[in-house]
């Protein structure tokens, strides 16, 4: 009985440690479907970070910094030739080694914006890569906001949708009665892409933020399996060497 | 310690050189290959030595993390992520050491129920118990000023919260609580003494306890599954029947347990390094900002238990006296247990179900105060809190009326 219930403790610690960890980040607020969506990226996917970071630097860049990110890293870790880095991605007057920053002052965006746009180095962290996709797909036009649209993660917010010629336009449609909810997104207006090209901009975007709020998450995820397999190894033989030593005891 | 001067007088050299001078082999037999310890260990036991082991990983990790961060309003925060980003190895550092810190908690929480499971606090342990519980109190201040370092938006939010509570304090109390900020706020100069606190004086502390800890538990010997003592049946040799030598069988099979408990750590570390927000909070990636106050306020998962008792009691200073009574209580389990046996396997069924309803109440508490406090979540704080403390209050009754069975005269085994 003590076996199983040793054996139990164990599995249930495992289970914990596992399931737990990842399914208590899944969790999002009260809302409509759209809080489900997921950006289903994978920061070990090199190609995707490629293309994200070229739609930042092409679309976010302009306004929003990532501080702690140098060019040069980025190129490292996303394989990015010295020769594309620099026609390409580099901000005019950013030399390899700078810190990815905006030419946007804090207070030109206060006062164009009405708020300084964040630093979004560490967005994904702080909100969850979830949280980005979400918000990069729920802008619609509303008539009552002051830049014609708002957004669904964010009521409110003072972004404009920077993304809508991609995009094209969207109308929401809310329920009616006391508690008002958000039905659907019909697209008024097509955008350069269709649905299925701007999700996929979309989740190249956020895998990008992902990596950088944390440069070094794919190389720990593949380093931890050569960790554990050296781990399950050792264990393996300080049990022989225990299961030896106790023999005689008893 | 006739066997060791002899192996002494034999050895020549360095060796002897040695000996003469420093007593290595003497302490070595003394404290490992002829301290005895019960032979009928469980998984329980595995704990105390992991412990220790989390605190040498939290030492050395933290060593590496005090080179490149800086103990600056300025600058923490810059710091943290540069030392997630440029500093070599950087990232392994700091997720170790936060790794470490829900994991040191999870260990001795671990401990402590095996000490609660088996009596391991009962005569002539106390002093023993009461070490541990100082360590306890000990890791609470080191855990906390830790958690204040990285100068996120919850660090901030979260020092300002736990120390206000030392306002409600009468008289005094608001004088405490700007004397132990350096400030009128959270401010810099917090930030300085907690990272002055964290790595010189807390863990030396630390270290001194573990010491004592050791030391009583030498002086006593160590309790097993069945509670009863080893040293009461000795055998022709003088040693006891039930013990064997702590070095090589515990050392070898502790090495089990390290290697297991690597798996998960490293499981963690490598994988679920913020554990889904738990081991690190998601507000705690935004610098502090006295302007924001994150959504809701809750400490990290280890503190959460008390927590949901301060905020279950409608006043503030009536909360913050509950909750420092839910930890001097434990103090006094060497007392309230009036049971004649000390195991739980020999204990009567109004002890098992006790002990069940604490360890349910610990749990769900710990829950309820990582959530919001809504109405809901405050009547179950209550009814839960109401457990916890009934657990202790009346032992004394429940551990002397109750039908109990007998100890067994030798130790069991239950595989």
């Amino acid at each position: 009985m003590v076996k199983a219930m040793r054996h139990s403790i164990f599995t249930a610690a495992l289970a914990l440690t596992l399931a737990f960890g990842s399914s208590a980040e899944a969790a999002s607020g009260p809302g409509g479907a759209w809080t489900q969506w997921s950006a289903g990226n994978d920061v070990s996917n090199i190609a995707s970070l490629q293309r994200g970071a070229s739609n930042f630097m092409g679309y976010c860049a302009g306004c929003h910094s990532i501080k702690y990110m140098r060019y040069s890293r980025m190129a490292e870790d996303l394989k990015i030739p010295e020769a594309q880095l620099e026609s390409l991605l580099l901000l005019p007057g950013s030399k390899k080694n700078d810190y990815i920053t905006t030419a946007l002052s804090a207070a030109d965006g206060e006062a164009w914006f009405g708020k300084a746009p964040p630093d979004l180095s560490l967005i994904t962290r702080s909100k969850g890569s979830d949280y980005v996709y979400q918000f990069l797909k729920t802008f619609y036009a509303d008539p009552k906001s002051t830049n014609g649209t708002n957004n669904l993660a964010l009521p409110g917010t003072a972004m404009p949708h920077v993304l809508s010629s991609l995009q094209g336009v969207q109308t929401a449609k809310f329920s009616e009665g006391e508690h008002v909810h958000w039905e659907s997104f019909e697209l008024v207006e097509p955008g350069q892409l269709s649905p299925e090209a701007y999700d996929d901009f979309v989740r190249d975007t956020v895998n990008f933020l992902e990596y950088v709020g944390e440069p070094a998450k794919a190389k720990r995820q593949s380093l931890g399996v050569w960790v554990i397999l050296f781990l399950l190894l050792f264990t393996g033989l300080a049990y022989l060497l225990k299961k030896e030593y106790w023999k005689d005891v008893k | 310690m006739a066997a060791s001067s002899e192996s002494t007088a034999k050895q020549g050299g360095f060796r002897a050189w040695l000996n003469k001078r420093l007593p290595v082999d003497e302490f070595v037999a003394s404290q490992l290959t002829g301290y005895f310890a019960p032979k009928n260990f469980n998984i329980w036991y595995f704990f105390g030595s992991l412990a220790l082991l989390v605190f040498v990983i939290q030492i050395l990790s933290g060593i590496f993390l005090t080179m490149h961060y800086k103990p600056s309003e300025l600058m923490a925060f810059d710091s943290v992520e540069y030392i997630m980003r440029e500093v070599e190895w950087g990232w392994l550092i700091r997720y170790m050491h936060s790794t470490g810190a829900s994991f040191f908690f999870i260990m001795v929480y671990l401990h402590m129920f095996r000490a609660m499971i088996y009596g391991s606090y009962r005569e002539p342990r106390e002093l023993l118990w009461i070490l541990g519980m100082l360590l306890y109190l000990a890791l609470m201040a080191e855990a906390f000023m830790g958690y204040v370092l990285p100068w996120g938006n919850m660090s901030y939010w979260g020092a300002q919260v736990i120390v206000n509570l030392f306002g409600t304090i009468p008289v005094v109390g608001p004088a405490i609580v700007e004397w132990i900020r350096g400030d009128y706020g959270i401010a810099d100069s917090t930030l300085n003494r907690f990272f002055a606190l964290h790595v010189i004086a807390v863990p030396f502390a630390i270290a001194f306890l573990i010491l004592m800890h050791l030391v009583a538990l030498r002086q006593t010997g160590s309790n097993n599954p069945d509670g009863i003592e080893i040293k009461k049946n000795l055998g022709a040799d003088g040693k006891p029947v039930d013990g064997i030598p702590f070095h090589p069988y515990y050392t070898i099979k502790d090495l089990v347990g390290v290697g297991v408990f690597l798996i998960f750590f490293c499981g963690v570390l490598f994988f679920v390094p913020t554990f889904g927000g738990l081991f690190l909070e998601k507000p705690n990636f935004e610098p502090a900002n006295a302007l924001s106050t994150p959504e809701h306020i809750a400490p990290v998962w280890y503190f959460t238990a008390f927590y949901a008792m301060l905020r279950a009691v409608p006043d503030q200073q009536m909360g913050a006296l509950l909750m420092l009574l839910a930890i001097v209580v434990l103090f006094f389990l060497p007392w309230l247990d009036r049971s004649p046996v000390k195991s739980i396997r020999y204990k009567g069924i109004l002890s098992k179900i006790a002990l069940t309803l604490f360890v349910i109440a610990f749990i769900v508490l710990s829950y309820l105060g990582l959530q919001p406090a809504n109405d809901l979540y405050v009547i179950l704080a209550r009814v839960f809190t109401a457990v916890y403390f009934a657990f202790f209050i009346l032992m004394p009754w429940y551990t002397r009326i109750e039908k109990t069975k007998p100890a067994p005269e030798r130790v069991t085994y239950h595989g």
